[in-house]
């Protein structure tokens, strides 16, 4: 690798065409990914989080194409890539964890099956082997390795996650996008969970996106933060930066929307009005109109570019701080 | 096999089975007119044997008693005598039986295979020419009556064509040399009402198999399917289907109640020796033992058809086997 | 009562929207022109075509189509292009009132049923699961025989045993309507059973229904025809299965007198497909859970 970033998003376009036209779903977004750092997607549901991942991956639906950008994975250009050339790239290079719903893992397959044949499909290895490796994953994440051949519907919601995770570990990736690995977790079990994943941060130097709309998670688990709203990036820089020195007025209701444990108990403020239509968005910044820090005319005429504050790489979208032309 | 599953089905089956029985019995004896008359359009029978029959069906006698005389008579396997032939019910009923099992089969394999092939290229392909013509295939299929497709089919290859035979299940009247000669010369005589029949059921399998396929395309475990890096066709094979035609084997088992409408055309049109077009001569010849005893028959087998199906799911779905 | 206004302004945009949303439905309108053409054949077409089933030998016996005969004749020389038309009106007259009957049952049992719930939900769901197992056409055969083979005793015999479908499907929708906080507002006003079941379930059961009876309808339809054909049918009320039956038993098949069965046949299709085609197009409209998303 001639630099030390494992990915580099640069100005990527993901859209969706439909009947009415067409939908940007993620419209221009940049960002990049050291090796064994953890970074943090976050935004409301539509924002377009989960299809900045599914980019990376290629796994659009039929209707997503990548418009513009480029995504670049150690090196290789993925968007330049034809789907049968990303066929190897998938799970060996770059794995990833949904959501731990009920149907998540293959209900008729055993759950060691599901993951010997991820390994199989990469490596040319044995059954035996890739059994022993089954049963080191399991040990990995904290599974009793006696139920190595059970079915998915005898694991409970918090034993499926740790399958899910063994199995996107099983080939060794170097990045992992996990999105919204919590989120059907009950809340002992979501602890748990992070605790696990910060346990193997430790152990391997695996990269990972982790995606949520819980700011909460991102900040136990993640070294940066990237800000999505409609689309496009609002905010991006280190946990910190982000949530204790927050300059976009998006954040700060996002941060403002969590009700702080230790805080006083007082209302948990909600962001007034709706997220964007994305099929036809308007011109200038798309939060003017939910914005309570608008500055004026120009919020709602000209799209603020990121810009750098701070030293850090903290960058932010918003007219307040400049983010005119660069 | 998990027990509690498998009692539930059981006790359900059986319970159907009473209701059945009891819809049987009422069936015959609550029809307006007098059993008498029914017995007398039989033809001619003498004084004594009318004596004798209500006697052993208990006309004169209240409905309870009559009832429990039924159920008695059922349970020693005695269906009665049949009007026509004088001969026990059961006996004509059986060889009838075993014809129909033979056409049956081969339909609902030929009719599940076309089907599933028809479904699956309609799933993978959705909304493209593919899905179109096979959804307006199954579309047709599901509008034509079982018995003028047969004719059609009929005129065509055995009139025009002149290259299958024309009905039965054997050649009339010819003596087979050997046991091979003669499954030869069954086959030959299934192959048009087999098609037929198939053909006329296959269209309900399509449609499922197409909606069930659908669905599980949209979970989740097929998008992770995708994201290890397999190949469309692999995963519709290896990830999709096993998951797909669990439901099939329900609607298989809901299906055989539409087989018997199709086994009686099927029947009538080929002169099929089985238990469906037994039933119509039965019809037509007033032969009411035969005709109940032919409609139980066939009620129970679609009861065990169903039981066996459920038996066959509980087994192939992991979710249900190990509870 | 300007509760009652309401209503009937609020329905009458329900449907001006519906029919707004079926016009785009290819599927549906296509369904929709097969009947309106059936019933023209039906109502205007004797017209215009006369055909009198009682007179016999005009043409040759089972003829090939020739000027005079467009289709050709049948085992007793009459026209069978004069035969469909006269037939389209006993396949659907039969076909519709069976239906009604059926939907009707089907219905009054669903909601019923959904409604009391408890020990007689059970007991009547199980009678009902009975019926449905029974193999229906030996069924509906024997009853036309022991009944007797008029038109009326058919159209009661399928009415009879068509409803367990609509039962089931009126049975679970209640089901899930009995769950809705008016409901249980009535209740608590203490409206009657009745006055709740026919009042408010009942609209809302309605939608759903009505996709139902069309594709019931379909199924009378193709019921009558096979029935007609084993020779159940009503021989004085001439439908289309009963030509089919004259193709059949006079040996026309053998033959290979196409004219006989072929374009009979090829109606049913047709017209029973007009059937299902609208009945789904109603079903895809109507169902929330089929929607395309």
């Amino acid at each position: 690798m001639k630099n030390e970033n494992i990915l580099e998003v640069s100005n990527l376009k993901t859209y969706f065409k439909i009947k009415e036209g067409i939908v940007k779903a993620v419209d221009g977004v940049s960002f990049s990914l050291k090796k064994g750092e953890f970074l943090g997607l976050v935004g409301e549901s539509g924002c377009g989080k989960t299809t900045t991942a599914l980019s990376i991956i290629k796994l659009l639906a039929d209707n997503g194409y990548i418009e513009d950008g480029k995504i670049l994975f150690k090196d290789k250009d993925l968007t330049k890539m034809t789907e049968s050339e990303m066929l190897p790239t998938r799970w060996k290079d770059i794995s990833i964890i949904f959501q731990g719903s009920m149907n998540a893992l293959n209900p008729v397959m055993r759950v060691s099956d599901q993951i010997v044949e991820a390994i199989q499909l990469h490596e040319n290895i044995s059954d035996k082997e890739a059994r022993e490796r089954v049963t080191k994953l399991l040990e990995l994440v904290n599974l009793n390795t006696g139920l190595i051949d059970s079915y998915p519907h005898e694991f409970s919601g918090g034993m499926r996650q740790r399958a899910m995770i063994a199995m996107a570990l099983a080939c060794n990736p170097g990045l992992i996008i996990g999105d919204e690995p919590t989120t059907a977790l009950d809340l002992m079990v979501q602890a748990q969970i992070i605790d696990l994943i910060n346990d193997l941060r430790k152990k391997l130097d695996t990269s990972m996106i982790i995606i949520s709309h819980d700011l909460s998670i991102i900040t136990e688990i993640c070294d940066r933060i990237v800000v999505m709203y409609a689309g496009k990036i609002a905010e991006i820089g280190t946990v910190e930066d982000v949530i204790f020195n927050y300059k976009h007025p998006y954040t700060e209701k996002l941060i403002k929307a969590f009700p702080n444990i230790y805080g006083e108990r007082e209302m948990v403020e909600s962001i007034p009005g709706f997220p964007p239509n994305l099929l036809d968005p308007q011109k200038g910044c798309l939060f003017a109109d939910r914005c309570h820090k608008k500055i004026g005319e120009i919020c709602e005429k000209v799209d603020p570019n990121l810009i750098k504050i701070g030293e850090k790489n903290h960058m932010v979208a918003c007219h307040l701080w400049g983010g005119k032309d660069e | 096999m998990n027990l509690n599953y498998l009692s539930k089905k059981s006790s359900h089956s059986i319970i159907t089975l009473f209701i059945v029985i009891t819809i049987n019995f009422f069936l015959f004896r609550v029809i307006p007119g007098d059993p008498f008359a029914m017995i007398a359009k039989a033809g001619n029978l003498s004084a004594e044997y009318k004596e004798e029959l209500s006697t052993l069906y208990g006309f004169n006698e209240a409905f309870p008693i009559q009832y429990v005389k039924y159920l008695r008579q059922l349970f020693a396997f005695d269906f009665g005598l049949s009007f026509k032939y004088r001969k026990p019910v059961l006996e004509i009923l059986g060889n009838r039986l075993m014809a129909t099992l033979l056409l049956a089969f081969f339909a609902q394999l030929f009719a599940i295979i076309l089907g599933t092939v028809i479904g699956i290229l309609s799933a993978a392909f959705r909304g493209k020419k593919i899905d179109v013509a096979a959804l307006g295939f199954a579309l047709f299929i599901y509008a034509i009556p079982a018995f003028w497709l047969g004719i059609v089919l009929l005129s065509f290859f055995s009139v025009k064509l002149g290259i299958l035979p024309l009905n039965g299940m054997v050649v009339a009247g010819l003596s087979h040399p050997t046991t091979w000669a003669y499954i030869k010369d069954v086959v030959h005589h299934l192959v048009l009402p087999v098609f037929s029949m198939g053909l006329a059921i296959c269209g309900g399998y399509a449609i499922i198999m197409r909606g069930s396929l659908l669905d599980v395309l949209t979970e989740d475990y097929i998008t992770t399917a995708r994201a290890k890096g397999f190949k469309r066709k692999d995963i519709v094979i290896k990830h999709a289907l096993p998951n797909a035609m669990l439901p099939m084997v329900t609607i298989i088992a809901i299906n055989l109640g539409f087989m018997i409408s199709g086994a009686i055309q099927i029947e009538t049109v080929f002169s099929w020796p089985g238990i469906g077009r037994l039933v119509y001569e039965a019809l037509m010849a007033r032969d009411y033992p035969v005709l109940q005893g032919a409609f139980l028959i066939i009620s129970l087998t679609v009861i065990i058809a169903n039981f066996i199906a459920d038996i066959l799911y509980g087994y192939l779905d992991p979710r249900i086997k190990y509870e | 009562m300007s509760s009652n206004i309401n209503r009937k302004k609020v329905m009458k945009k329900g449907i001006i929207r519906f029919i707004d949303i079926f016009k785009e439905n290819k599927m549906g309108v296509l369904g929709f022109y097969i009947i309106v053409f059936f019933l023209l054949v039906a109502f205007v077409g004797p017209l215009i075509y006369s055909y009198n089933p009682q007179e016999f030998a005009k043409g040759g016996l089972i003829a090939p189509p020739t000027k005079g005969f467009p289709l050709g004749t049948d085992d007793m020389g009459r026209s069978i292009l004069g035969a469909l038309i006269y037939g389209a009106k006993v396949s659907l007259m039969i076909g519709i009132f069976a239906t009604l009957i059926s939907v009707f049952i089907g219905t009054f049992i669903g909601i019923v049923s959904g409604f009391t719930g408890g020990k007689f939900d059970s007991v009547l769901m199980r009678i009902t699961d009975g019926f449905m197992v029974l193999p229906k056409l030996p069924l509906i055969m024997i009853l036309a025989a022991l009944l007797g083979s008029s038109t009326r005793n058919i159209i009661i015999v399928l009415g009879l045993t068509g409803w367990t479908g609509t039962a089931r499907l009126v049975r679970s929708q209640t089901l899930s309507v009995k769950q809705r906080p008016f409901i249980e507002r009535a209740v608590s006003v203490g409206a009657g059973k009745g006055y709740i079941m026919f009042r408010h379930i009942l609209p809302n059961v309605f939608p759903l229904v009505f996709s139902n009876t069309i594709l019931v309808a379909a199924g009378a339809i193709l019921t009558e025809t096979t029935l007609s054909f084993l020779g159940l049918g009503n021989p004085l009320m001439p439908s289309w299965g009963q030509i089919l039956r004259g193709a059949f038993t006079s040996g026309a098949v053998s033959i290979g007198a196409w004219w006989y069965f072929v374009p009979a046949g090829l109606c049913v299709i047709l017209l029973v497909l007009g059937f299902a085609l609208l009945g789904y197009s109603f079903d895809e409209i109507l169902n929330p859970k089929l929607r395309r998303h």
